[in-house]
């Protein structure tokens, strides 16, 4: 009983992370691509200023909940990822820095260097933490151990990829549907654009995976997600379509929880597939910490978690704002030099 | 290389650099949440200076804690599997915890402060900072609370060959941890007093050198303001004078609390970690006196060739029983009990790989622990000498003119960070060649310990593990370079530099609902 709540617990976990910093990291790819000027860059950045700290945590937590959890499926999964997880360890790094630092100096060449950290470091996350969770649902070259058999990508296959794109793709049309409904002026009209006629191709790989997962493994549950997938997405892109941006960040929320709740649906109760012997597979039961732990686990994600929703809730709240490129200080005005 | 060997420096590297951050951030969290309670309180300008200036160069340091401590919760798994097999019935909870009641909170609430000036009511708005630095402080003691249980494991029962969590509350009270976790924070206050007195004391000193406060013949201070600079007035001799005795007494109660709570630790870490203890003082030979300084081979495990110079009898007693006449063991006694017990070579396995049935040295590398200690106590004392020198040399509202007492006072700021990584580095090499210290005091846990050479990852190669550790040390250098950069520029820049509407026309401001604050 326990274990299959904590499944749900790291479920609820992922989901939270691939929902919340989901926008950060789409928007910190936007401020490459899609931007256009030093104005609409910093409009972008202001718009998960206040919040993109508070939403990496959630991937801190469900790494944590995992290993706490699930010691044996953090540990395999882990280390057999170890380049890609590298990887992603260095974008964070990178964009956390990059988010900070950027504003720190006004100078146009020091802003560019850090827009590359930000966007290049986001796309390097959204694409490694997809093809983490791709791997974890569709399966590794485990031994009985739990170790990798073979080279340092051993783990490297189409899955892989499909779901690195997948990450990719949702954090592009997310992002884009989040600087919709949190700026105005330009930016506001591009993002709505960019929703309706990015979606039906950004999202291609993530609907690829999460049908292929149905296919390989999925029951009843799963497929039923499915539907509710298919059914919010399309809501959402009309909604898009029709310039109501609030329903459509919905939909679009809504598509991913199915989405991703069908995914590990379909897998459960494994937790890590074993690609070399399904004897070998990771599951609920094989890999997760004492009743005595997952109990102590429940109460304190019990207390904790609503105070988290609530107080992030909060934290929305407070910058509702939509934000607009008069509203960015020090754009038109002489650069403040430090005083040297 | 022995993917051991490449995993160790890499956990080394990160953690010693991040560890630069923490301390800083959990000391200087609580004194900028003191400066803006002032200023809420007062209503005095200069205290809303002081949370401006100092809040900002807490953020830029924040930043690259958090962005260094992520690394910290992944490579547990990503090099050290087998240690996360072996200690996750009990090791994740209290990470987990941290992710939950900790850094949640301080992120969360540190972006509401951040972007909150003008946005929030004050109260709610000092309420917001406060919060986070709790989560800071909470944070801190989560994962001592981690770290403790690898140096005295408690609260679990062997179980199928691996430790299981019986009793949550044995872990979070454990006196490791109680000790550790009090010393850390106490450490870094007086990291935090240091970075006070070190900047306001270059400020103070530059105000002078500019001739803008002037000590007259009569040893009367003239306090002026700068023509050129409106961040430079009169209030800003005010705003660094109370910064440089608020750095002062930060510091030197934090130390007062260090070396208390450093006493506490010894005299468990001479139940809990005998040997530790045995080579933080290079004592071979079982006794009662302390070696201020022995001299020779040190580092040999078989102690050949070490010499005291100079004892003080007692001392080592003292230090491991409160009295003078209690016998410590030293090394030479202390290897044959470790041998007997835990073996003379590493067991034969598939976890030990190519390690298996190697030798067990159970003498900690003893040049890094013996210097470590020393760094630690040393860098510790003179930096609370030198706080409580400053302020006797302030004592008329200005630093003296000397350049050179303004470099030292700036150099200074160093002396507490680096005796903090000392520290740690002492306590992490002591506990080898455990990465689980086992628990040999009465009552303690049979049989649960580990090996570090038991927990790497077992499939992970010598190339990843170098490919990480030098990605990671790059970004890391660069990270390191760029922060101080911008700390050096802000601090240079004054008050001013953090409140750029010190030297704007007033009209500026009010033409448009403009963000307060804005990256």
């Amino acid at each position: 009983m326990l274990p299959t709540v904590w499944f749900v617990a790291i479920a609820v976990l992922w989901l939270g992370y691939l929902l919340l910093e989901g926008f950060d990291l789409g928007v910190g790819m936007h401020m490459l691509v899609t931007a256009r000027s030093e104005g609409e860059r910093r409009v972008m950045l202001n718009t998960i200023g206040p919040v993109w700290d508070g939403n990496e945590v959630w991937l801190l937590v469900a790494g944590a909940g995992t290993f706490a959890a699930f010691p044996l499926w953090y540990a395999s999964l882990f280390s057999v990822l170890y380049v890609p997880l590298t990887l992603v360890l260095l974008g964070l790094i990178a964009r956390a820095a990059a988010i900070e630092f950027r504003g720190k100096v006004h100078d146009a060449r020091w802003a560019r260097a850090w827009d590359l950290a930000i966007g290049i470091g986001s796309a390097v996350t959204a694409f490694g933490i997809g093809a983490g969770l791709a791997l974890t649902t569709t399966g590794l070259p485990i031994d009985g151990n739990g170790d990798r058999v073979g080279g340092p990508f051993a783990w490297l296959n189409g899955w892989a990829v499909l779901g690195g794109l997948a990450v990719v793709g949702f954090c592009l049309v997310h992002g884009a549907a989040f600087l919709a409904l949190k700026t105005d002026g330009s930016v506001r009209r591009r993002a709505g654009r960019l929703v309706v006629r990015g979606a039906p191709v950004a999202l291609l790989p993530i609907v690829g995976w999460v049908l292929g997962v149905g296919l390989l493994t999925g029951g009843v549950v799963s497929w039923a997600l499915v539907v509710v997938a298919v059914v919010a997405i399309v809501f959402a892109w009309l909604r898009a379509r029709s310039g109501r941006e609030g329903w459509a960040f919905v939909g679009i929320a809504a598509f991913l929880a199915a989405g991703a709740g069908s995914l590990f649906a379909a897998v459960y109760p494994v937790v890590l597939p074993s690609t070399i012997d399904p004897a070998w597979n990771l599951t609920v039961a094989n890999a997760s910490s004492s009743p005595y732990t997952l109990g102590v686990m429940t109460v304190v994600a019990a207390c904790g978690l609503p105070l988290v929703l609530a107080y992030q809730a909060w934290s929305y709240w407070v910058f509702r704002r939509r934000i607009d490129v008069r509203h960015i200080p020090g754009l038109q005005e002489q650069p403040v030099l430090l005083h040297r | 290389m022995d993917p051991l060997d490449i995993a160790r420096w890499q956990f080394g590297i990160t953690t010693v650099y991040h560890f630069l951050m923490v301390p800083l951030t959990l000391g200087l969290g609580p004194v900028v949440g003191f400066l803006q309670w002032r200023w809420v309180r007062t209503a005095d300008e200069r205290w809303l200076r002081l949370t401006k200036f100092f809040g900002k160069l807490y953020l830029v340091n924040f930043i690259v804690g958090v962005a260094t401590g992520i690394v910290q919760e992944f490579q547990f798994g990503m090099a050290w599997s087998e240690y996360s097999r072996y200690v996750g019935d009990v090791f994740g909870a209290p990470l987990a915890m941290e992710g939950l009641f900790a850094f949640f909170f301080e992120s969360t609430f540190l972006g509401l402060w951040i972007f909150g000036w003008g946005r929030l009511p004050k109260r709610i708005h000092l309420a917001t900072l406060w919060i986070a630095v709790l989560g800071s402080i909470v944070s801190a003691f989560f994962i001592i609370v981690a770290n403790s249980w690898m140096q005295h494991p408690v609260g679990v029962r062997l179980v199928d060959g691996r430790p299981r969590l019986v009793d949550i509350w044995a872990v979070l009270t454990n006196s490791t941890a109680l000790a550790a976790y009090a010393h850390t924070i106490t450490g870094a206050f007086a990291v935090a007093g240091g970075f006070l007195l070190g900047i306001a004391w270059y400020q103070l000193w530059r105000r002078r050198h500019d001739g803008i406060d002037v000590v007259r013949a009569d040893r009367t201070l003239h306090i002026g303001s700068d023509p050129d600079d409106a961040g430079r007035d009169v209030a800003d001799h005010a705003v660094w004078i109370r910064a440089l005795r608020i750095g002062a007494v930060v510091a030197i109660v934090g130390f007062a609390g260090v070396a208390v709570t450093g006493d506490l630790q010894g005299k468990l870490l001479f139940q809990q970690q005998p040997m530790k203890m045995a080579v933080a003082e290079a004592a071979c030979e079982t006794g009662t006196g302390f070696s201020v300084l022995s001299i020779g081979d040190v580092g040999s495990t078989d102690c050949t060739g070490v010499t005291a110079v100079i004892e003080i009898p007692g001392l080592l007693s003292f230090l491991a029983n409160g009295d003078t006449t209690t016998t410590v063991e030293g090394v030479k006694d202390l290897l044959p009990a470790y041998q007997a017990e835990y073996g003379r070579t590493l067991p034969k396995g598939p976890l030990y790989g190519a390690r298996s049935g190697r030798p067990v040295d159970y003498v900690p590398d003893m040049q890094v622990t013996y210097w470590g200690f020393r760094i630690m106590i040393g860098f510790g004392g003179v930096a609370a000498f030198a706080a409580a020198v400053a302020l006797w040399l302030t004592r008329r509202g200005t630093v003296p003119a000397s350049r050179w007492l303004a470099r030292l006072a700036v150099l200074g700021i160093l002396a507490p960070f680096g005796a903090n990584a000392a520290g740690w580095i002492f306590t992490e090499l002591g506990r080898q060649p455990f990465v689980v210290a086992p628990n040999p005091t009465p009552g303690g846990v049979d049989g649960v310990f580990m090996f570090t050479a038991a927990a790497v990852s077992p499939g992970v190669t010598s190339g990843e593990l170098l490919f990480s550790l030098i990605g990671l040390a790059l970004v890391y250098a660069v990270l390191l370079v760029v922060e101080v950069v911008l700390l050096v520029r802000y601090v240079r820049g004054g008050v001013a530099a953090a409140m750029p509407e010190l030297r704007r026309e007033p009209a500026h401001d009010e033409d448009d609902d403009v963000l307060a604050f804005a990256y």
